[in-house]
């Protein structure tokens, strides 16, 4: 049973080399991705209810017992973030087939797209902090690929963009793992957990947090580390932008969360502190850039900054509702951000641009369209009944409960600028009359049903979550317990009687 | 060995931030990578650096000797170097293709991707310009 951990990572990689082998035969390479997404999502699912039924899975790779070897592990927020990996990733690559041009399907793009996903997974349900440096390259390399594929100007710009701070953000992550070793010795995540909250606070310990709060970080594109994302995220073909946008930061988020609650979770006074600021201000920054946009991918971009403002309430609270509602928000954001950045994509096959001066009038021309349009947008903004509302509900009842008024102050009022950039694409791009000299065009009736096929998809997730809220807020609930009880995490890798016998104690070691 | 490795340490630091601040492209990239081998250094020296005592276990016994370094930091530092040598060569490919489009090195004169207000015209250049450079590759 606890092979169902690897298969989400194995199987995309097997599929990477299968596509890479099909090579020109086009066909062949996407029905191995979709093939590959929908085994994905399936050992997913099964992993999920597997985690739900028996709690925290893990495996120890190659049988080196943990700390010493490498540890895969589940809980329930590995798994639910797989599944939705699974199916946002079949979405973008049914979307793919038409939107990604001979070019760049020539240039790999199947294969890297499949590495990513990997890479996501890997990062996901590792249980080892240097293992998830691994797959965090993993991800980082298949990405700068995807990025560049295009070589137009505006693509290879973004690129080196992208590229140059996240590599300065990997280093830093490194850096962090060698002082985090060097003092506590080990790099199991749930042992790290045991020595960190047994020991006093070093310098060494509260450095390597600040390190990765700066690595993971600008990874999440979170204030003010967050410049990189918005001059590359409209630059890419547009199911590369939508699946960066659904997947890439939120794995950043899913490293904050995970190792600071987990790693540092005797650290709370500093969690806190840390992130209560930086919570507020990505929230109102990344709005505040969204409002002077016009040019819809754009508008999206800095919506994804200002929305993990709202996920790192988490953090910046500590407390289980806050969790509960980082969680759920978590959830909902991949799925309504990849879905709009796939709208995007439409759009501008609609109008030849997504600058919004340039388009218009597509409420008559695709009535449709607006639709599939209005629903994750609405979500985005948290209209009830979808699945942004609850989170959106969540996060102020959090702030709320925690007699943070200035919090669920900010909250609303970056909901409600997210409204006013919402409208500001509908008005422009679907209500307002098409401009005279604009540069409409018709695109083809089948490839226009494979490209709407899964936003109609997502928008349905949408509506599902929203609808459904019970059920996803039970899920929600249950992560929040299993993240902000980090003991039975660790008792749940290494095994009880690890726990107990190295409990009281510290490991020696001392960085040199 | 360990205030050497400090002193090393600091000062390949010191050259890679004095060559991140740089406006050319290729001295960025090498300031990154001369950060990346400071990086790797530290992993290097968490590991506890020793002479002379490799870490062995000998057959009947069930842990090393006292004193020997730790195996483990140096495996690491092999994975990084070769994950921050692919980067490393992909990010120079990439930087080679850029100056090449732009006929520029200079970071400040690139700004393709930048800017909500320049952009003003409608009509979106990017759609047809995946084929260009090829065809400039097909004919050098």
């Amino acid at each position: 049973m606890t092979w169902l951990l690897i298969w989400p990572i194995l199987l995309p990689l097997v599929g990477a080399v299968l596509a890479a082998l099909a090579g020109k035969r086009r066909r062949l390479s996407q029905g191995i991705v979709i093939v590959v997404c929908v085994l994905m999502t399936g050992t997913a699912v099964a992993l999920l209810a597997s985690v739900w039924e028996h709690g925290i899975l893990s495996m120890a790779v190659g049988n080196w017992a943990p700390p010493f070897g490498i540890a895969l592990a589940a809980d329930l927020l590995s798994a639910v973030l797989a599944v939705i990996t699974g199916l946002t990733g079949l979405a973008v690559a049914i979307y793919a087939v038409v939107d990604i041009d001979r070019l760049r399907a020539a240039r790999g793009y199947d294969a890297l797209f499949l590495v990513l996903l990997a890479g996501v997974n890997g990062a996901f349900l590792t249980g080892d902090l240097f293992n998830l440096y691994v797959w965090f390259e993993v991800m980082l390399i298949a990405s700068f690929g995807m990025v560049a594929l295009g070589r137009s100007r505006e693509e290879l710009d973004g690129a080196l963009r992208y590229l140059a701070l996240n590599m300065v953000a990997t280093l830093m992550f490194l850096l962090a793992i060698a002082l985090l070793f060097g003092s506590t010795g080990t790099l199991n995540m749930a042992h790290l957990h045991l020595v960190v909250a047994n020991g006093e606070a070093t310098g060494a310990v509260v450095a390597s947090a600040l390190l990765l709060a700066v690595a993971f970080g600008m990874k999440a594109a979170v204030f003010p580390l967050f410049f990189w994302l918005p001059a590359a995220y409209h630059t890419p073909a547009f199911a590369v932008s939508a699946i960066f946008a659904g997947l890439l930061t939120k794995v950043g988020v899913y490293a904050l969360l995970r190792v600071f609650t987990l790693i540092f979770s005797a650290q709370d006074d500093l969690v806190e502190a840390l992130f209560w600021p930086v919570a507020a201000a990505t929230m109102v920054f990344g709005v505040l850039g969204a409002a002077c946009q016009a040019e819809i991918r754009r508008i999206l971009s800095f919506h994804i900054v200002s929305q993990i403002g709202y996920m790192l309430i988490g953090l910046a609270l500590l407390t289980p509702i806050a969790m509960t509602a980082a969680v759920f928000y978590l959830i909902h954001h991949i799925v309504v951000k990849a879905n709009l950045f796939l709208v995007a994509g439409v759009i501008h096959r609609y109008c030849r641009t997504n600058d919004l001066a340039g388009t218009g009038g597509l409420v008559k021309r695709a009535p449709w369209l607006a639709v599939l349009f209005l629903v994750p947008a609405l979500s985005l903004a948290g209209i009830p009944p979808l699945s942004g509302f609850w989170a959106k509900l969540l996060v102020v009842q959090a702030s709320l409960d925690a007699g943070d008024l200035a919090m669920a102050g900010i909250a609303l009022v970056v909901g409600l600028f997210t409204i006013f950039s919402m409208m500001k694409i509908w008005n422009e791009a679907f209500w307002k009359a098409a401009p005279a000299d604009g540069t409409a065009a018709q695109p083809n009736r089948r490839s226009l049903q494979t490209l709407c096929f899964p936003i109609a998809m997502l928008a349905v997730l949408t509506i599902c979550v929203g609808l459904g809220a019970g059920p996803a807020l039970e899920l929600a609930e249950r992560s929040s317990a299993q993240l902000l009880d980090p003991s039975a995490y660790a008792s749940a890798i290494l095994g009880e009687t690890f726990v107990l016998a190295h409990a009281p104690e510290t490991v020696a070691g001392d960085l040199p | 060995m360990e205030p050497f490795l400090a002193v090393a340490i600091g000062l390949l630091v010191a050259v890679a931030a004095y060559l991140m601040t740089d406006r050319h492209m290729v001295r960025i990239l090498f300031g990154i990578a001369v950060l990346g081998t400071a990086v790797n250094l530290i992993v290097f020296v968490s590991g506890d650096v020793t002479r002379g005592l490799p870490p062995l276990i000998s057959t009947g016994v069930f842990g090393p000797d006292q004193g020997v370094a730790n195996a483990l930091p140096q495996a690491l530092v092999l994975t990084a170097i070769v994950i921050g040598f692919g980067l490393f060569s992909f990010a120079l490919a990439l930087v080679f293709k850029v100056a090449q489009r732009f006929q520029t090195a200079d970071v400040n004169a690139i700004g393709a991707a930048e800017g909500p207000f320049q952009r003003s015209g409608r009509a979106d250049t990017r759609t047809p310009e995946p084929d260009a450079p090829v065809d400039q590759e097909r004919a050098a």
